[in-house]
């Protein structure tokens, strides 16, 4: 049992008496109580998961905690700003009705996210790319393009 | 017969009764209810008013009013208007993603002529005592709730209006309703809901009966798109969903059952597991048996999820698997299609006509044999419940489409009684008919009493839940069919091979509906079936039964037209007919007027007929399955190498008036995309009773990228009453891409999934 620290959403935090080797969804989930980060498959196949360590996304069900020691992490609790205001993905997400069940849409949102904060005017291709490691039972995928499409629109006019 | 068939049989016959009341007919029509048992009226601390309405039955209404007198008589769903304008409305369905905690509120928004913005939406609590129906199934939440709903909103603007009449002291009839406010025209006077609750309160409740519902034109809610209510928290990550809950002194639990359905537990290296990390205890559950309830297997509990996923896997369980399922696919399908060399099956499902004389005169046989896969429904959130058993009671928080069945079988597994369990309902990450089965709810509680007391999550892995599904059944149809000398439709015969638990009967989902189309449709008609002996169990999903049903029996039809050299539109009307209801005449049969508008709707939108290139085709099918009337065109490319691209499905469905735009729209796009995914590349097999896929690596779901077809949808909004929109949308896709497969190629698809003939998508 191990000690890891990490940095989550801009906070540092310390957990004590954990196996090194848990992945860091079950950290951010059961020792952090931050849930928005979803468990869907275990093997890195739906991207429920997805968070970013250092502006990128990745599957946390992959990367052990000990190993994002020093990056800084975001997840979806961390995506608007302090104040309350929505990132511009998550606002489009809501003007676009994007979610069904909704189980999927952190993970979406983070590799949305993470699309535009390095390619702010995505092509179709852009995002079959970026967007691919998604799974969305429920079928939102016309959505979340059209919802990535126009938090694009808008962060060309901010 | 041995206990463990008892068992399984008590299983089945539950999932029957889960079924039987998801899908009840019960016409909106008839739902009527006494003025006395519709509607109490209770103050509202700070002032306002509360509508309490009675959804439940009314004799179980009057009796509760009468044991315990007016006063101890508990408000249920209810509609409550507080001082300051707020409007809170109870949504008591589960939100599995259909959208009906945006829906049902809508409804008595609209009535009430309520201030959007101002409503407040909250789970009801599960008591079906005081709710009546609480589970989201079979399409049916709008079409058992439109009535009441609608009565509930109207009661209280009625109030509203008549507390202003007094007020100002002017006849109610030169008053009418705006967004939350009661408006005098002649005097340029208005007042607020909020303003007027209290004095509302203090008037006689109207008879719903008298109150007069809103026109369809003066809707200002219903029919237009609104968001879903909790899309904010979605967005944001709040802890909605039940894999979400946590208590104090919580442990994690996970539940090792045999892979394949019946075996027990023979041992298990339990003194290992007990030494690894974070793990506090790990034990043998016997189980009752029961699929829908506990079956046998070891239950491990942790510090954390991760601590148990890892214990789990290093679990050795040594099974006895002498009452064990031991299917294989392989055998099935040989076993399917021995069968389909008999011209008919033992057990008559329907029989019109002289099928077998009309062959015989028949200008122009056709004959084929169609099947399809088992499925899983594998909804992205793994199943899941958090349970806490105190003494002889249990409390659980769990993600279930059906939590008032789940009460009593959760008390069963327990064996307390019914009242002592509570359920707390989450939001669920996805149905698709799998949490009708409540097994995950009764692990858990079992758990959770077998370890002291102490409350537990149960977190199944994907690789349980695809595992230990109630999967769609496989199914078999071979054919014939005719037509005569004009082209038309003379014969149809279907022997239907499916399953069986006890030998007699269908299994769960399995079977055939005597009303199917296109029952009632060909003078001469004949659905027999076969029973298989199947172990693994079955279960209802999205739009069960019709799925796959439509599949097979819209594509036959297809191949009719063709031999009939008629254009698919054209022969599709004529089978259709005179307009008519068909059997049994109520809003949830099929009636051939809107069919024929919906197929038609489809066909020009799409542009039915157009010139299209080489190698590239138009498919058309419809289907009525769930109330909902649907027709879909695909419009298709297939290349030499069978590289696939579905340009675009073109939706067309009657389900009455839309509730909600946009959240009907999101129904129909995701079941193009369920549609699409399940019939291109889906698939569960089974050997030694064990299924063979274990997670989304070898169950490839439709991704972003895939060549996503365009779809756009059309309704026509008719006069009858509203129906659900979750599922009857699903079962025209398969087989107008199939029709559509043929006719940019030539190629017939009779089984599924398509990768299965060497498909591909482009």
């Amino acid at each position: 049992m191990a000690t890891v620290r990490l940095n989550v959403n801009g906070q540092n935090r310390v957990v004590e008496d954990v196996d090194a080797q848990t992945p860091l969804l079950w950290v951010l989930r059961d020792s952090l109580g931050l849930v928005g980060t979803k468990y869907g498959c275990g093997v890195a196949q739906c991207g429920a998961c997805t968070v970013h360590m250092n502006g990128n996304p990745v599957r946390s069900c992959q990367i052990p905690a000990a190993a994002a020691s020093g990056a800084a992490i975001t997840t979806v609790e961390g995506l608007a700003k302090a104040d309350g205001t929505l990132h511009v993905v998550q606002q489009a997400w809501m003007e676009h009705d994007v979610p069904q069940c909704g189980y999927c849409q952190a993970g979406q949102m983070m590799s949305a996210s993470a699309l535009l904060a390095q390619n702010p005017k995505p092509t179709d291709a852009d995002i079959d790319a970026a967007m691919a490691g998604n799974l969305c039972r429920c079928g939102t995928y016309h959505r979340i393009r059209k919802a990535i499409h126009s938090a694009a629109a808008k962060l060309q006019k901010a | 017969m041995n206990t463990v068939t008892e068992a399984r049989l008590a299983a089945e016959r539950h999932v029957l009764e889960i079924l039987s009341a998801a899908e009840a007919q019960v016409p909106a029509s008839a739902a009527t209810f006494s003025r006395r048992s519709f509607l109490k009226l209770t103050g509202l601390a700070g002032g306002g008013l509360v509508l309490a309405f009675w959804m439940g039955d009314e004799a179980t209404a009057v009796a509760a009013e009468a044991a315990g007198g007016a006063k101890s008589f508990a408000p249920n769903a209810f509609l409550q208007i507080a001082a300051d304008g707020t409007i809170t409305i109870l949504s008591k369905g589960p939100e599995i993603g259909q959208g009906i905690k945006t829906a049902f509120p809508m409804i008595i928004a609209e009535e009430l002529d309520a201030d959007w913005s101002k409503v407040k939406i909250e789970q009801a609590p599960i008591n079906p005592k005081v709710f009546g129906r609480q589970s989201a199934g079979g399409s049916r939440s709008i079409p058992t709730s439109w009535d009441q709903l609608r009565q509930a909103g109207a009661v209280g603007r009625a109030m509203l209006v008549s507390a202003a009449a007094a007020e100002w002291k002017v006849p109610a009839t030169e008053l009418s309703t705006e967004k939350s406010f009661v408006i005098h025209k002649a005097s340029g006077r208005k007042l607020a809901y909020g303003a007027l609750a209290s004095k509302a309160a203090a008037l006689p409740v109207p008879d719903a009966k008298t109150v007069a519902l809103k026109d369809r034109k003066d809707y200002r809610i219903i029919g237009t798109s609104i968001a879903g209510v909790d899309n904010r928290k979605v967005v944001t990550g709040a802890p909605l969903f039940g894999i979400d809950q946590t208590l104090p002194g919580m442990l994690y639990a996970v539940y090792e059952k045999c892979p394949a359905t019946g075996g027990k537990v023979k041992e298990a290296n339990l003194d290992q597991i007990l030494k690894l990390p974070g793990v506090k205890q790990a034990f043998i559950v016997e189980g009752n048996g029961r699929t829908t309830e506990v079956m046998p297997g070891v239950a491990i509990l942790a510090t954390t999820t991760w601590g148990a996923f890892n214990a789990k896997r290093q679990l050795r369980v040594v099974w006895d698997e002498t009452n064990a399922a031991t299917d294989s696919s392989n055998e099935i399908l040989e076993k399917a299609q021995e069968l389909a060399k008999l011209p008919q099956g033992p057990g008559v499902v329907r029989a019109d006509g002289d099928v077998d004389k009309a062959l015989a005169s028949a200008t122009k046989k056709v004959e084929a044999f169609y099947s399809y896969p088992f499925v899983s429904h594998s909804p992205l959130e793994p199943m899941n419940t958090t349970a806490w058993v105190k003494g002889d009671t249990v409390e659980l928080w769990s993600p279930t489409q059906t939590p008032d069945p789940a009460l009593g079988l959760i008390a069963n597994t327990l064996g307390i009684p019914v009242d002592n369990v509570k359920i707390n309902q989450t939001r669920v990450g996805g149905g698709f008919g799998r949490r009708l089965m409540n097994d995950y709810a009764c692990e858990a509680a079992q758990i959770s009493k077998q370890a002291g007391g102490i409350p537990v999550k149960l977190q199944w892995t994907r690789e349980d839940d695809m595992t230990h599904d109630f999967y769609r059944p496989a199914g078999y149809h071979a054919f014939k069919g005719a037509v005569d000398g004009y082209g038309k439709l003379t014969a149809w015969a279907n022997h239907f091979i499916t399953f069986t638990v006890d030998g007699k009967v269908p299994a769960n989902s399995s079977n055939y509906p005597a009303d199917e189309f296109p029952a009632m449709l060909v003078p001469n008609y004949r659905v027999t079936q076969s029973l298989l002996q199947l172990g693994t169990p079955t279960g209802p999903w999205r739009a069960p039964r019709s799925n796959g049903i439509a599949f097979a029996v819209q594509s036959f039809l297809h191949e009719l037209s063709v031999a009939a050299g008629r254009d698919h539109l054209e022969f599709l009307i004529d089978v259709m007919g005179e307009p008519r209801w068909l059997e049994p005449r109520t809003e949830f049969a099929l009636n051939t007027e809107r069919a024929i508008a919906v197929i038609k709707l489809a066909a020009e939108k799409a542009g039915w007929g157009r010139k299209l290139p080489e190698g590239r085709g138009m498919g058309l099918a419809f289907h009525f399955s769930h109330a909902g009337h649907f027709a879909e065109v695909a419009e298709v490319s297939v290349d030499r190498a069978k590289r696939l691209t579905v340009h675009q499905v073109t939706v067309a469905g009657d389900i009455g008036p839309i509730i909600n735009m946009s959240g009907s729209l999101a129904q129909c796009e995701g079941a193009v995309i369920d549609g699409l995914s399940t019939m291109l590349g889906l698939e569960i097999t089974i050997e030694a009773g064990r299924v063979q896929q274990l997670n989304y690596d070898r169950y490839p779901i439709l991704r972003q990228g895939m060549h996503i077809p365009k779809i756009e949808s059309h309704f026509i909004q008719s006069a009858y009453p509203p129906t659900g929109i979750g599922e009857p949308s699903l079962p025209p896709v398969a087989p107008a891409i199939c029709n559509a497969i043929f006719a940019a190629s030539g190629q017939r698809v009779r089984t599924l999934p398509l990768v299965k003939s060497g498909y591909t998508l482009a």
